[in-house]
């Protein structure tokens, strides 16, 4: 246990702001992860392994001397296969069934991804140098590298750039339909299929581009996803589904939670910290529920 | 009945022989013993209860801490022992070892059923996949955590007290072979008792809708709990055992393993049958029996195969062996089969 972040101020600017731009990436994976829970009503327990791999594509491009932050754009348009073939070898059949069954079958596709990754790229812990220097504020007492703020201001892009998309498009329309009722909005003309295959595209899409920034701005390893998918589900069971500001904000809460943790309990228990919160969350849920007997299920 | 009894005695005396007869597959064995154990107790919540938790990893792990704890602290300070990394600076007498060894099954069965009854309650009251994912933050937050705790080790691991020198090489496997095996039969007498019984209907209940069984003026949250208690009590035993077996633990790679043998446990039930009191032995069997096979062929490439087993299995095998046998001989489990009503739901399908 170490207070020190309540003994100098300035530590804690430094990690509440650290913990919001890193909660903005959060959030935009969990934004993945609230479109394909309320479209195809699916947990992917592969998510935070989708993130890695997009990280991965960053990191190639990296090392074939391409800038770094090009992989926002590529990543996301490989991993929109990536996704869309996932879907159509595994995700399609596990859609309309049991809950448990999906959880269970991306928990494989996790393992799965993790091992390719491991054979792939190594079980070293990477990072792409965007080499974007540091921001120093109030009299060098806060130090904010370039690439995190760089990082946050992409995500926002992206996320609002997929906010029109999702009001505008055709698709866009057929996926909020969807998500509304599968079965009507096929009687009125809607190919579900297809638009659960691109549901399941635009997530991983999302996953590659935080990704990149991950890569970017932290380190990726093989074994890092689950971590990323346990925040997503957290801030997603937090805000509710199709809550877009309040995904946004319970992001850069769990953010300024991990550094706070971080500082307070030190590095080693940062990942546990973040596991206990998921359970405490979830038992806090289960109380409110209980209380008004309106069990979800 | 003289059938089953027939079958049952027929079992225990091939248990009892195995050893001997396959003396170079002794670790294999208790191995299995143990996985036995846990695909058990995992269907009493999956199967049964129709609460598919991830989270028997916690009391398997926190079994193996506990045992292993004992039968050092016992004798020798802990924080030492650990600090030496299992240097032969304290030996074990083979008396302290047995001493040893039987307290600390004893605490690493009663503390994490324990836990089960004091996290019991507002774990379970969770549903479906929020139960799922809740248990499984629990098994990953604990192997986190206990990576981070000096006295058992932390992240460079605990080592177990090393078997003493009695009776020669073979008897480290006897022994280990013999605990897990007793471990099995007292699982399984404990299940096939309780499967018997009205607690059996009542998850059952629980299972097919919760709501309803409450509206019925059943405790669901009683049963849940004691359901779950028993779970905890097997799979800690299971974890000690396996704990001495392997003679050293590791936070997350041996004692909280949720990649490995936290989804073990869910696939052999699955495999074997959820809801069925043979299905998780035959799917723990099989289970076993195609990783040891095949695992060695695949030099590195098992987590792959890990994975695409575990998406088959749960896409196009998900009622399990016995499941699959049910529909093939319905006869012999029981159920009277009208033959036009059997031929309409297949044109159903």
């Amino acid at each position: 246990m170490d207070f020190m972040v309540f003994q100098y101020p300035m530590i804690s600017v430094q990690a509440c702001l650290d913990g919001i731009l890193l909660g903005i990436l959060f959030a935009l994976i969990a934004y993945g992860m609230a479109l394909q829970w309320g479209v195809m009503n699916i947990i992917n327990i592969a998510q935070g392994d989708l993130v890695i791999l997009g990280g991965y594509i960053a990191y190639f491009m990296y090392l074939y001397g391409i800038h770094p932050a090009w992989g926002v754009i590529v990543a996301p348009i490989i991993m929109y296969f990536v996704g869309v073939g996932l879907y159509k070898l595994v995700i399609n059949k596990v859609v309309d069934r049991d809950l448990f069954i999906s959880i269970l079958a991306t928990f494989g596709i996790s393992i799965l991804f993790m091992q390719l990754m491991n054979f792939a790229f190594g079980a070293d812990v990477v990072l792409a140098n965007s080499g974007y220097g540091t921001t120093f504020l109030f009299d060098s007492a806060v130090v904010l590298p370039n690439s995190k703020i760089f990082s946050a201001f992409i995500s926002i892009l992206f996320a609002i750039c997929l906010v029109i998309y999702m009001k505008k498009s055709k698709l866009g329309r057929a996926i909020r339909a969807t998500a509304q009722n599968a079965r009507a909005a096929k009687i009125l003309g809607v190919d579900t299929e297809k638009v659960y295959a691109a549901t399941f595209g635009i997530n991983a899409a999302l996953c590659g581009v935080a990704g990149a920034l991950i890569s970017i701005t932290f380190t990726i390893h093989p074994y890092m996803g689950l971590p990323y998918t346990i925040r997503s589900f957290m801030i997603v069971i937090v805000a509710g589904l199709g809550n877009l500001p309040g995904v946004a904000l319970s992001g850069m809460g769990l953010g300024v939670f991990e550094e706070f943790a971080d500082y307070i309990l030190g590095t080693e228990f940062r990942i546990g910290a973040v596991f206990l919160l998921l359970v405490l969350i979830l038992v806090y849920r289960r109380f409110k529920l209980s209380r008004k007997r309106e069990y979800l299920k | 009945m003289n059938k089953n009894l027939i079958l049952y005695a027929a079992i225990l005396v091939f248990g009892l022989a195995a050893p001997f007869i396959f003396p170079a597959f002794k670790v294999q064995l208790s191995i299995l013993c143990v996985l036995i154990v846990l695909a058990l107790t995992w269907n009493i919540q999956g199967g049964e209860m129709g609460y598919n938790t991830f989270g028997n990893i916690l009391f398997y792990g926190l079994g193996m801490y506990l045992c292993a704890s004992v039968q050092v602290g016992m004798f020798f300070p802990l924080a030492e022992w650990t600090e030496s990394g299992g240097e032969k600076t304290f030996v074990h007498t083979p008396t302290q070892f047995f001493q040893g060894m039987a307290v600390g099954l004893v605490v690493a069965a009663v503390v994490p059923t324990i836990v089960a009854g004091l996290i019991g309650y507002s774990i379970l009251g969770l549903r479906g996949h929020y139960f799922a994912i809740c248990t499984l933050g629990l098994g990953v937050a604990a192997g986190e955590i206990s990576g981070g705790i000096e006295i058992i080790g932390a992240g460079q691991g605990f080592t177990t007290p090393p078997f003493p020198d009695v009776g020669g090489l073979e008897s480290r496997g006897e022994f280990f072979y013999f605990l897990s095996f007793m471990a099995v039969v007292l699982t399984f007498i404990t299940v096939k008792s309780i499967y018997s019984t009205r607690f059996k209907l009542i998850l059952n209940a629980i299972r097919d809708n919760e709501d309803k069984a409450e509206a019925m003026g059943i405790q669901t949250m009683k049963y849940k709990i004691i359901g779950w208690m028993i779970s905890a009590f097997f799979c800690g035993l299971a974890g000690g055992i396996m704990g001495g077996l392997v003679g050293y633990i590791d936070s997350t790679d041996v004692a909280f393993d949720g990649r490995e043998m936290g989804v073990f446990m869910v696939l052999m039930a699955i495999l074997g049958g959820k809801g069925t009191l043979w299905g998780p032995v035959i799917g723990a069997t099989v289970f076993h029996i195609f990783k040891e096979g095949f695992w060695t062929f695949f030099l590195g490439w098992q987590y792959v195969a890990l994975g695409v087993l575990i998406v088959v299995i749960v896409i196009y095998f998900p009622e399990g062996i016995m499941g699959w046998l049910r529909e093939k001989y319905p006869e012999r489990f029981g159920e009277v089969v009208d033959e036009a009503d059997r031929k309409a739901q297949v044109e159903l399908k």
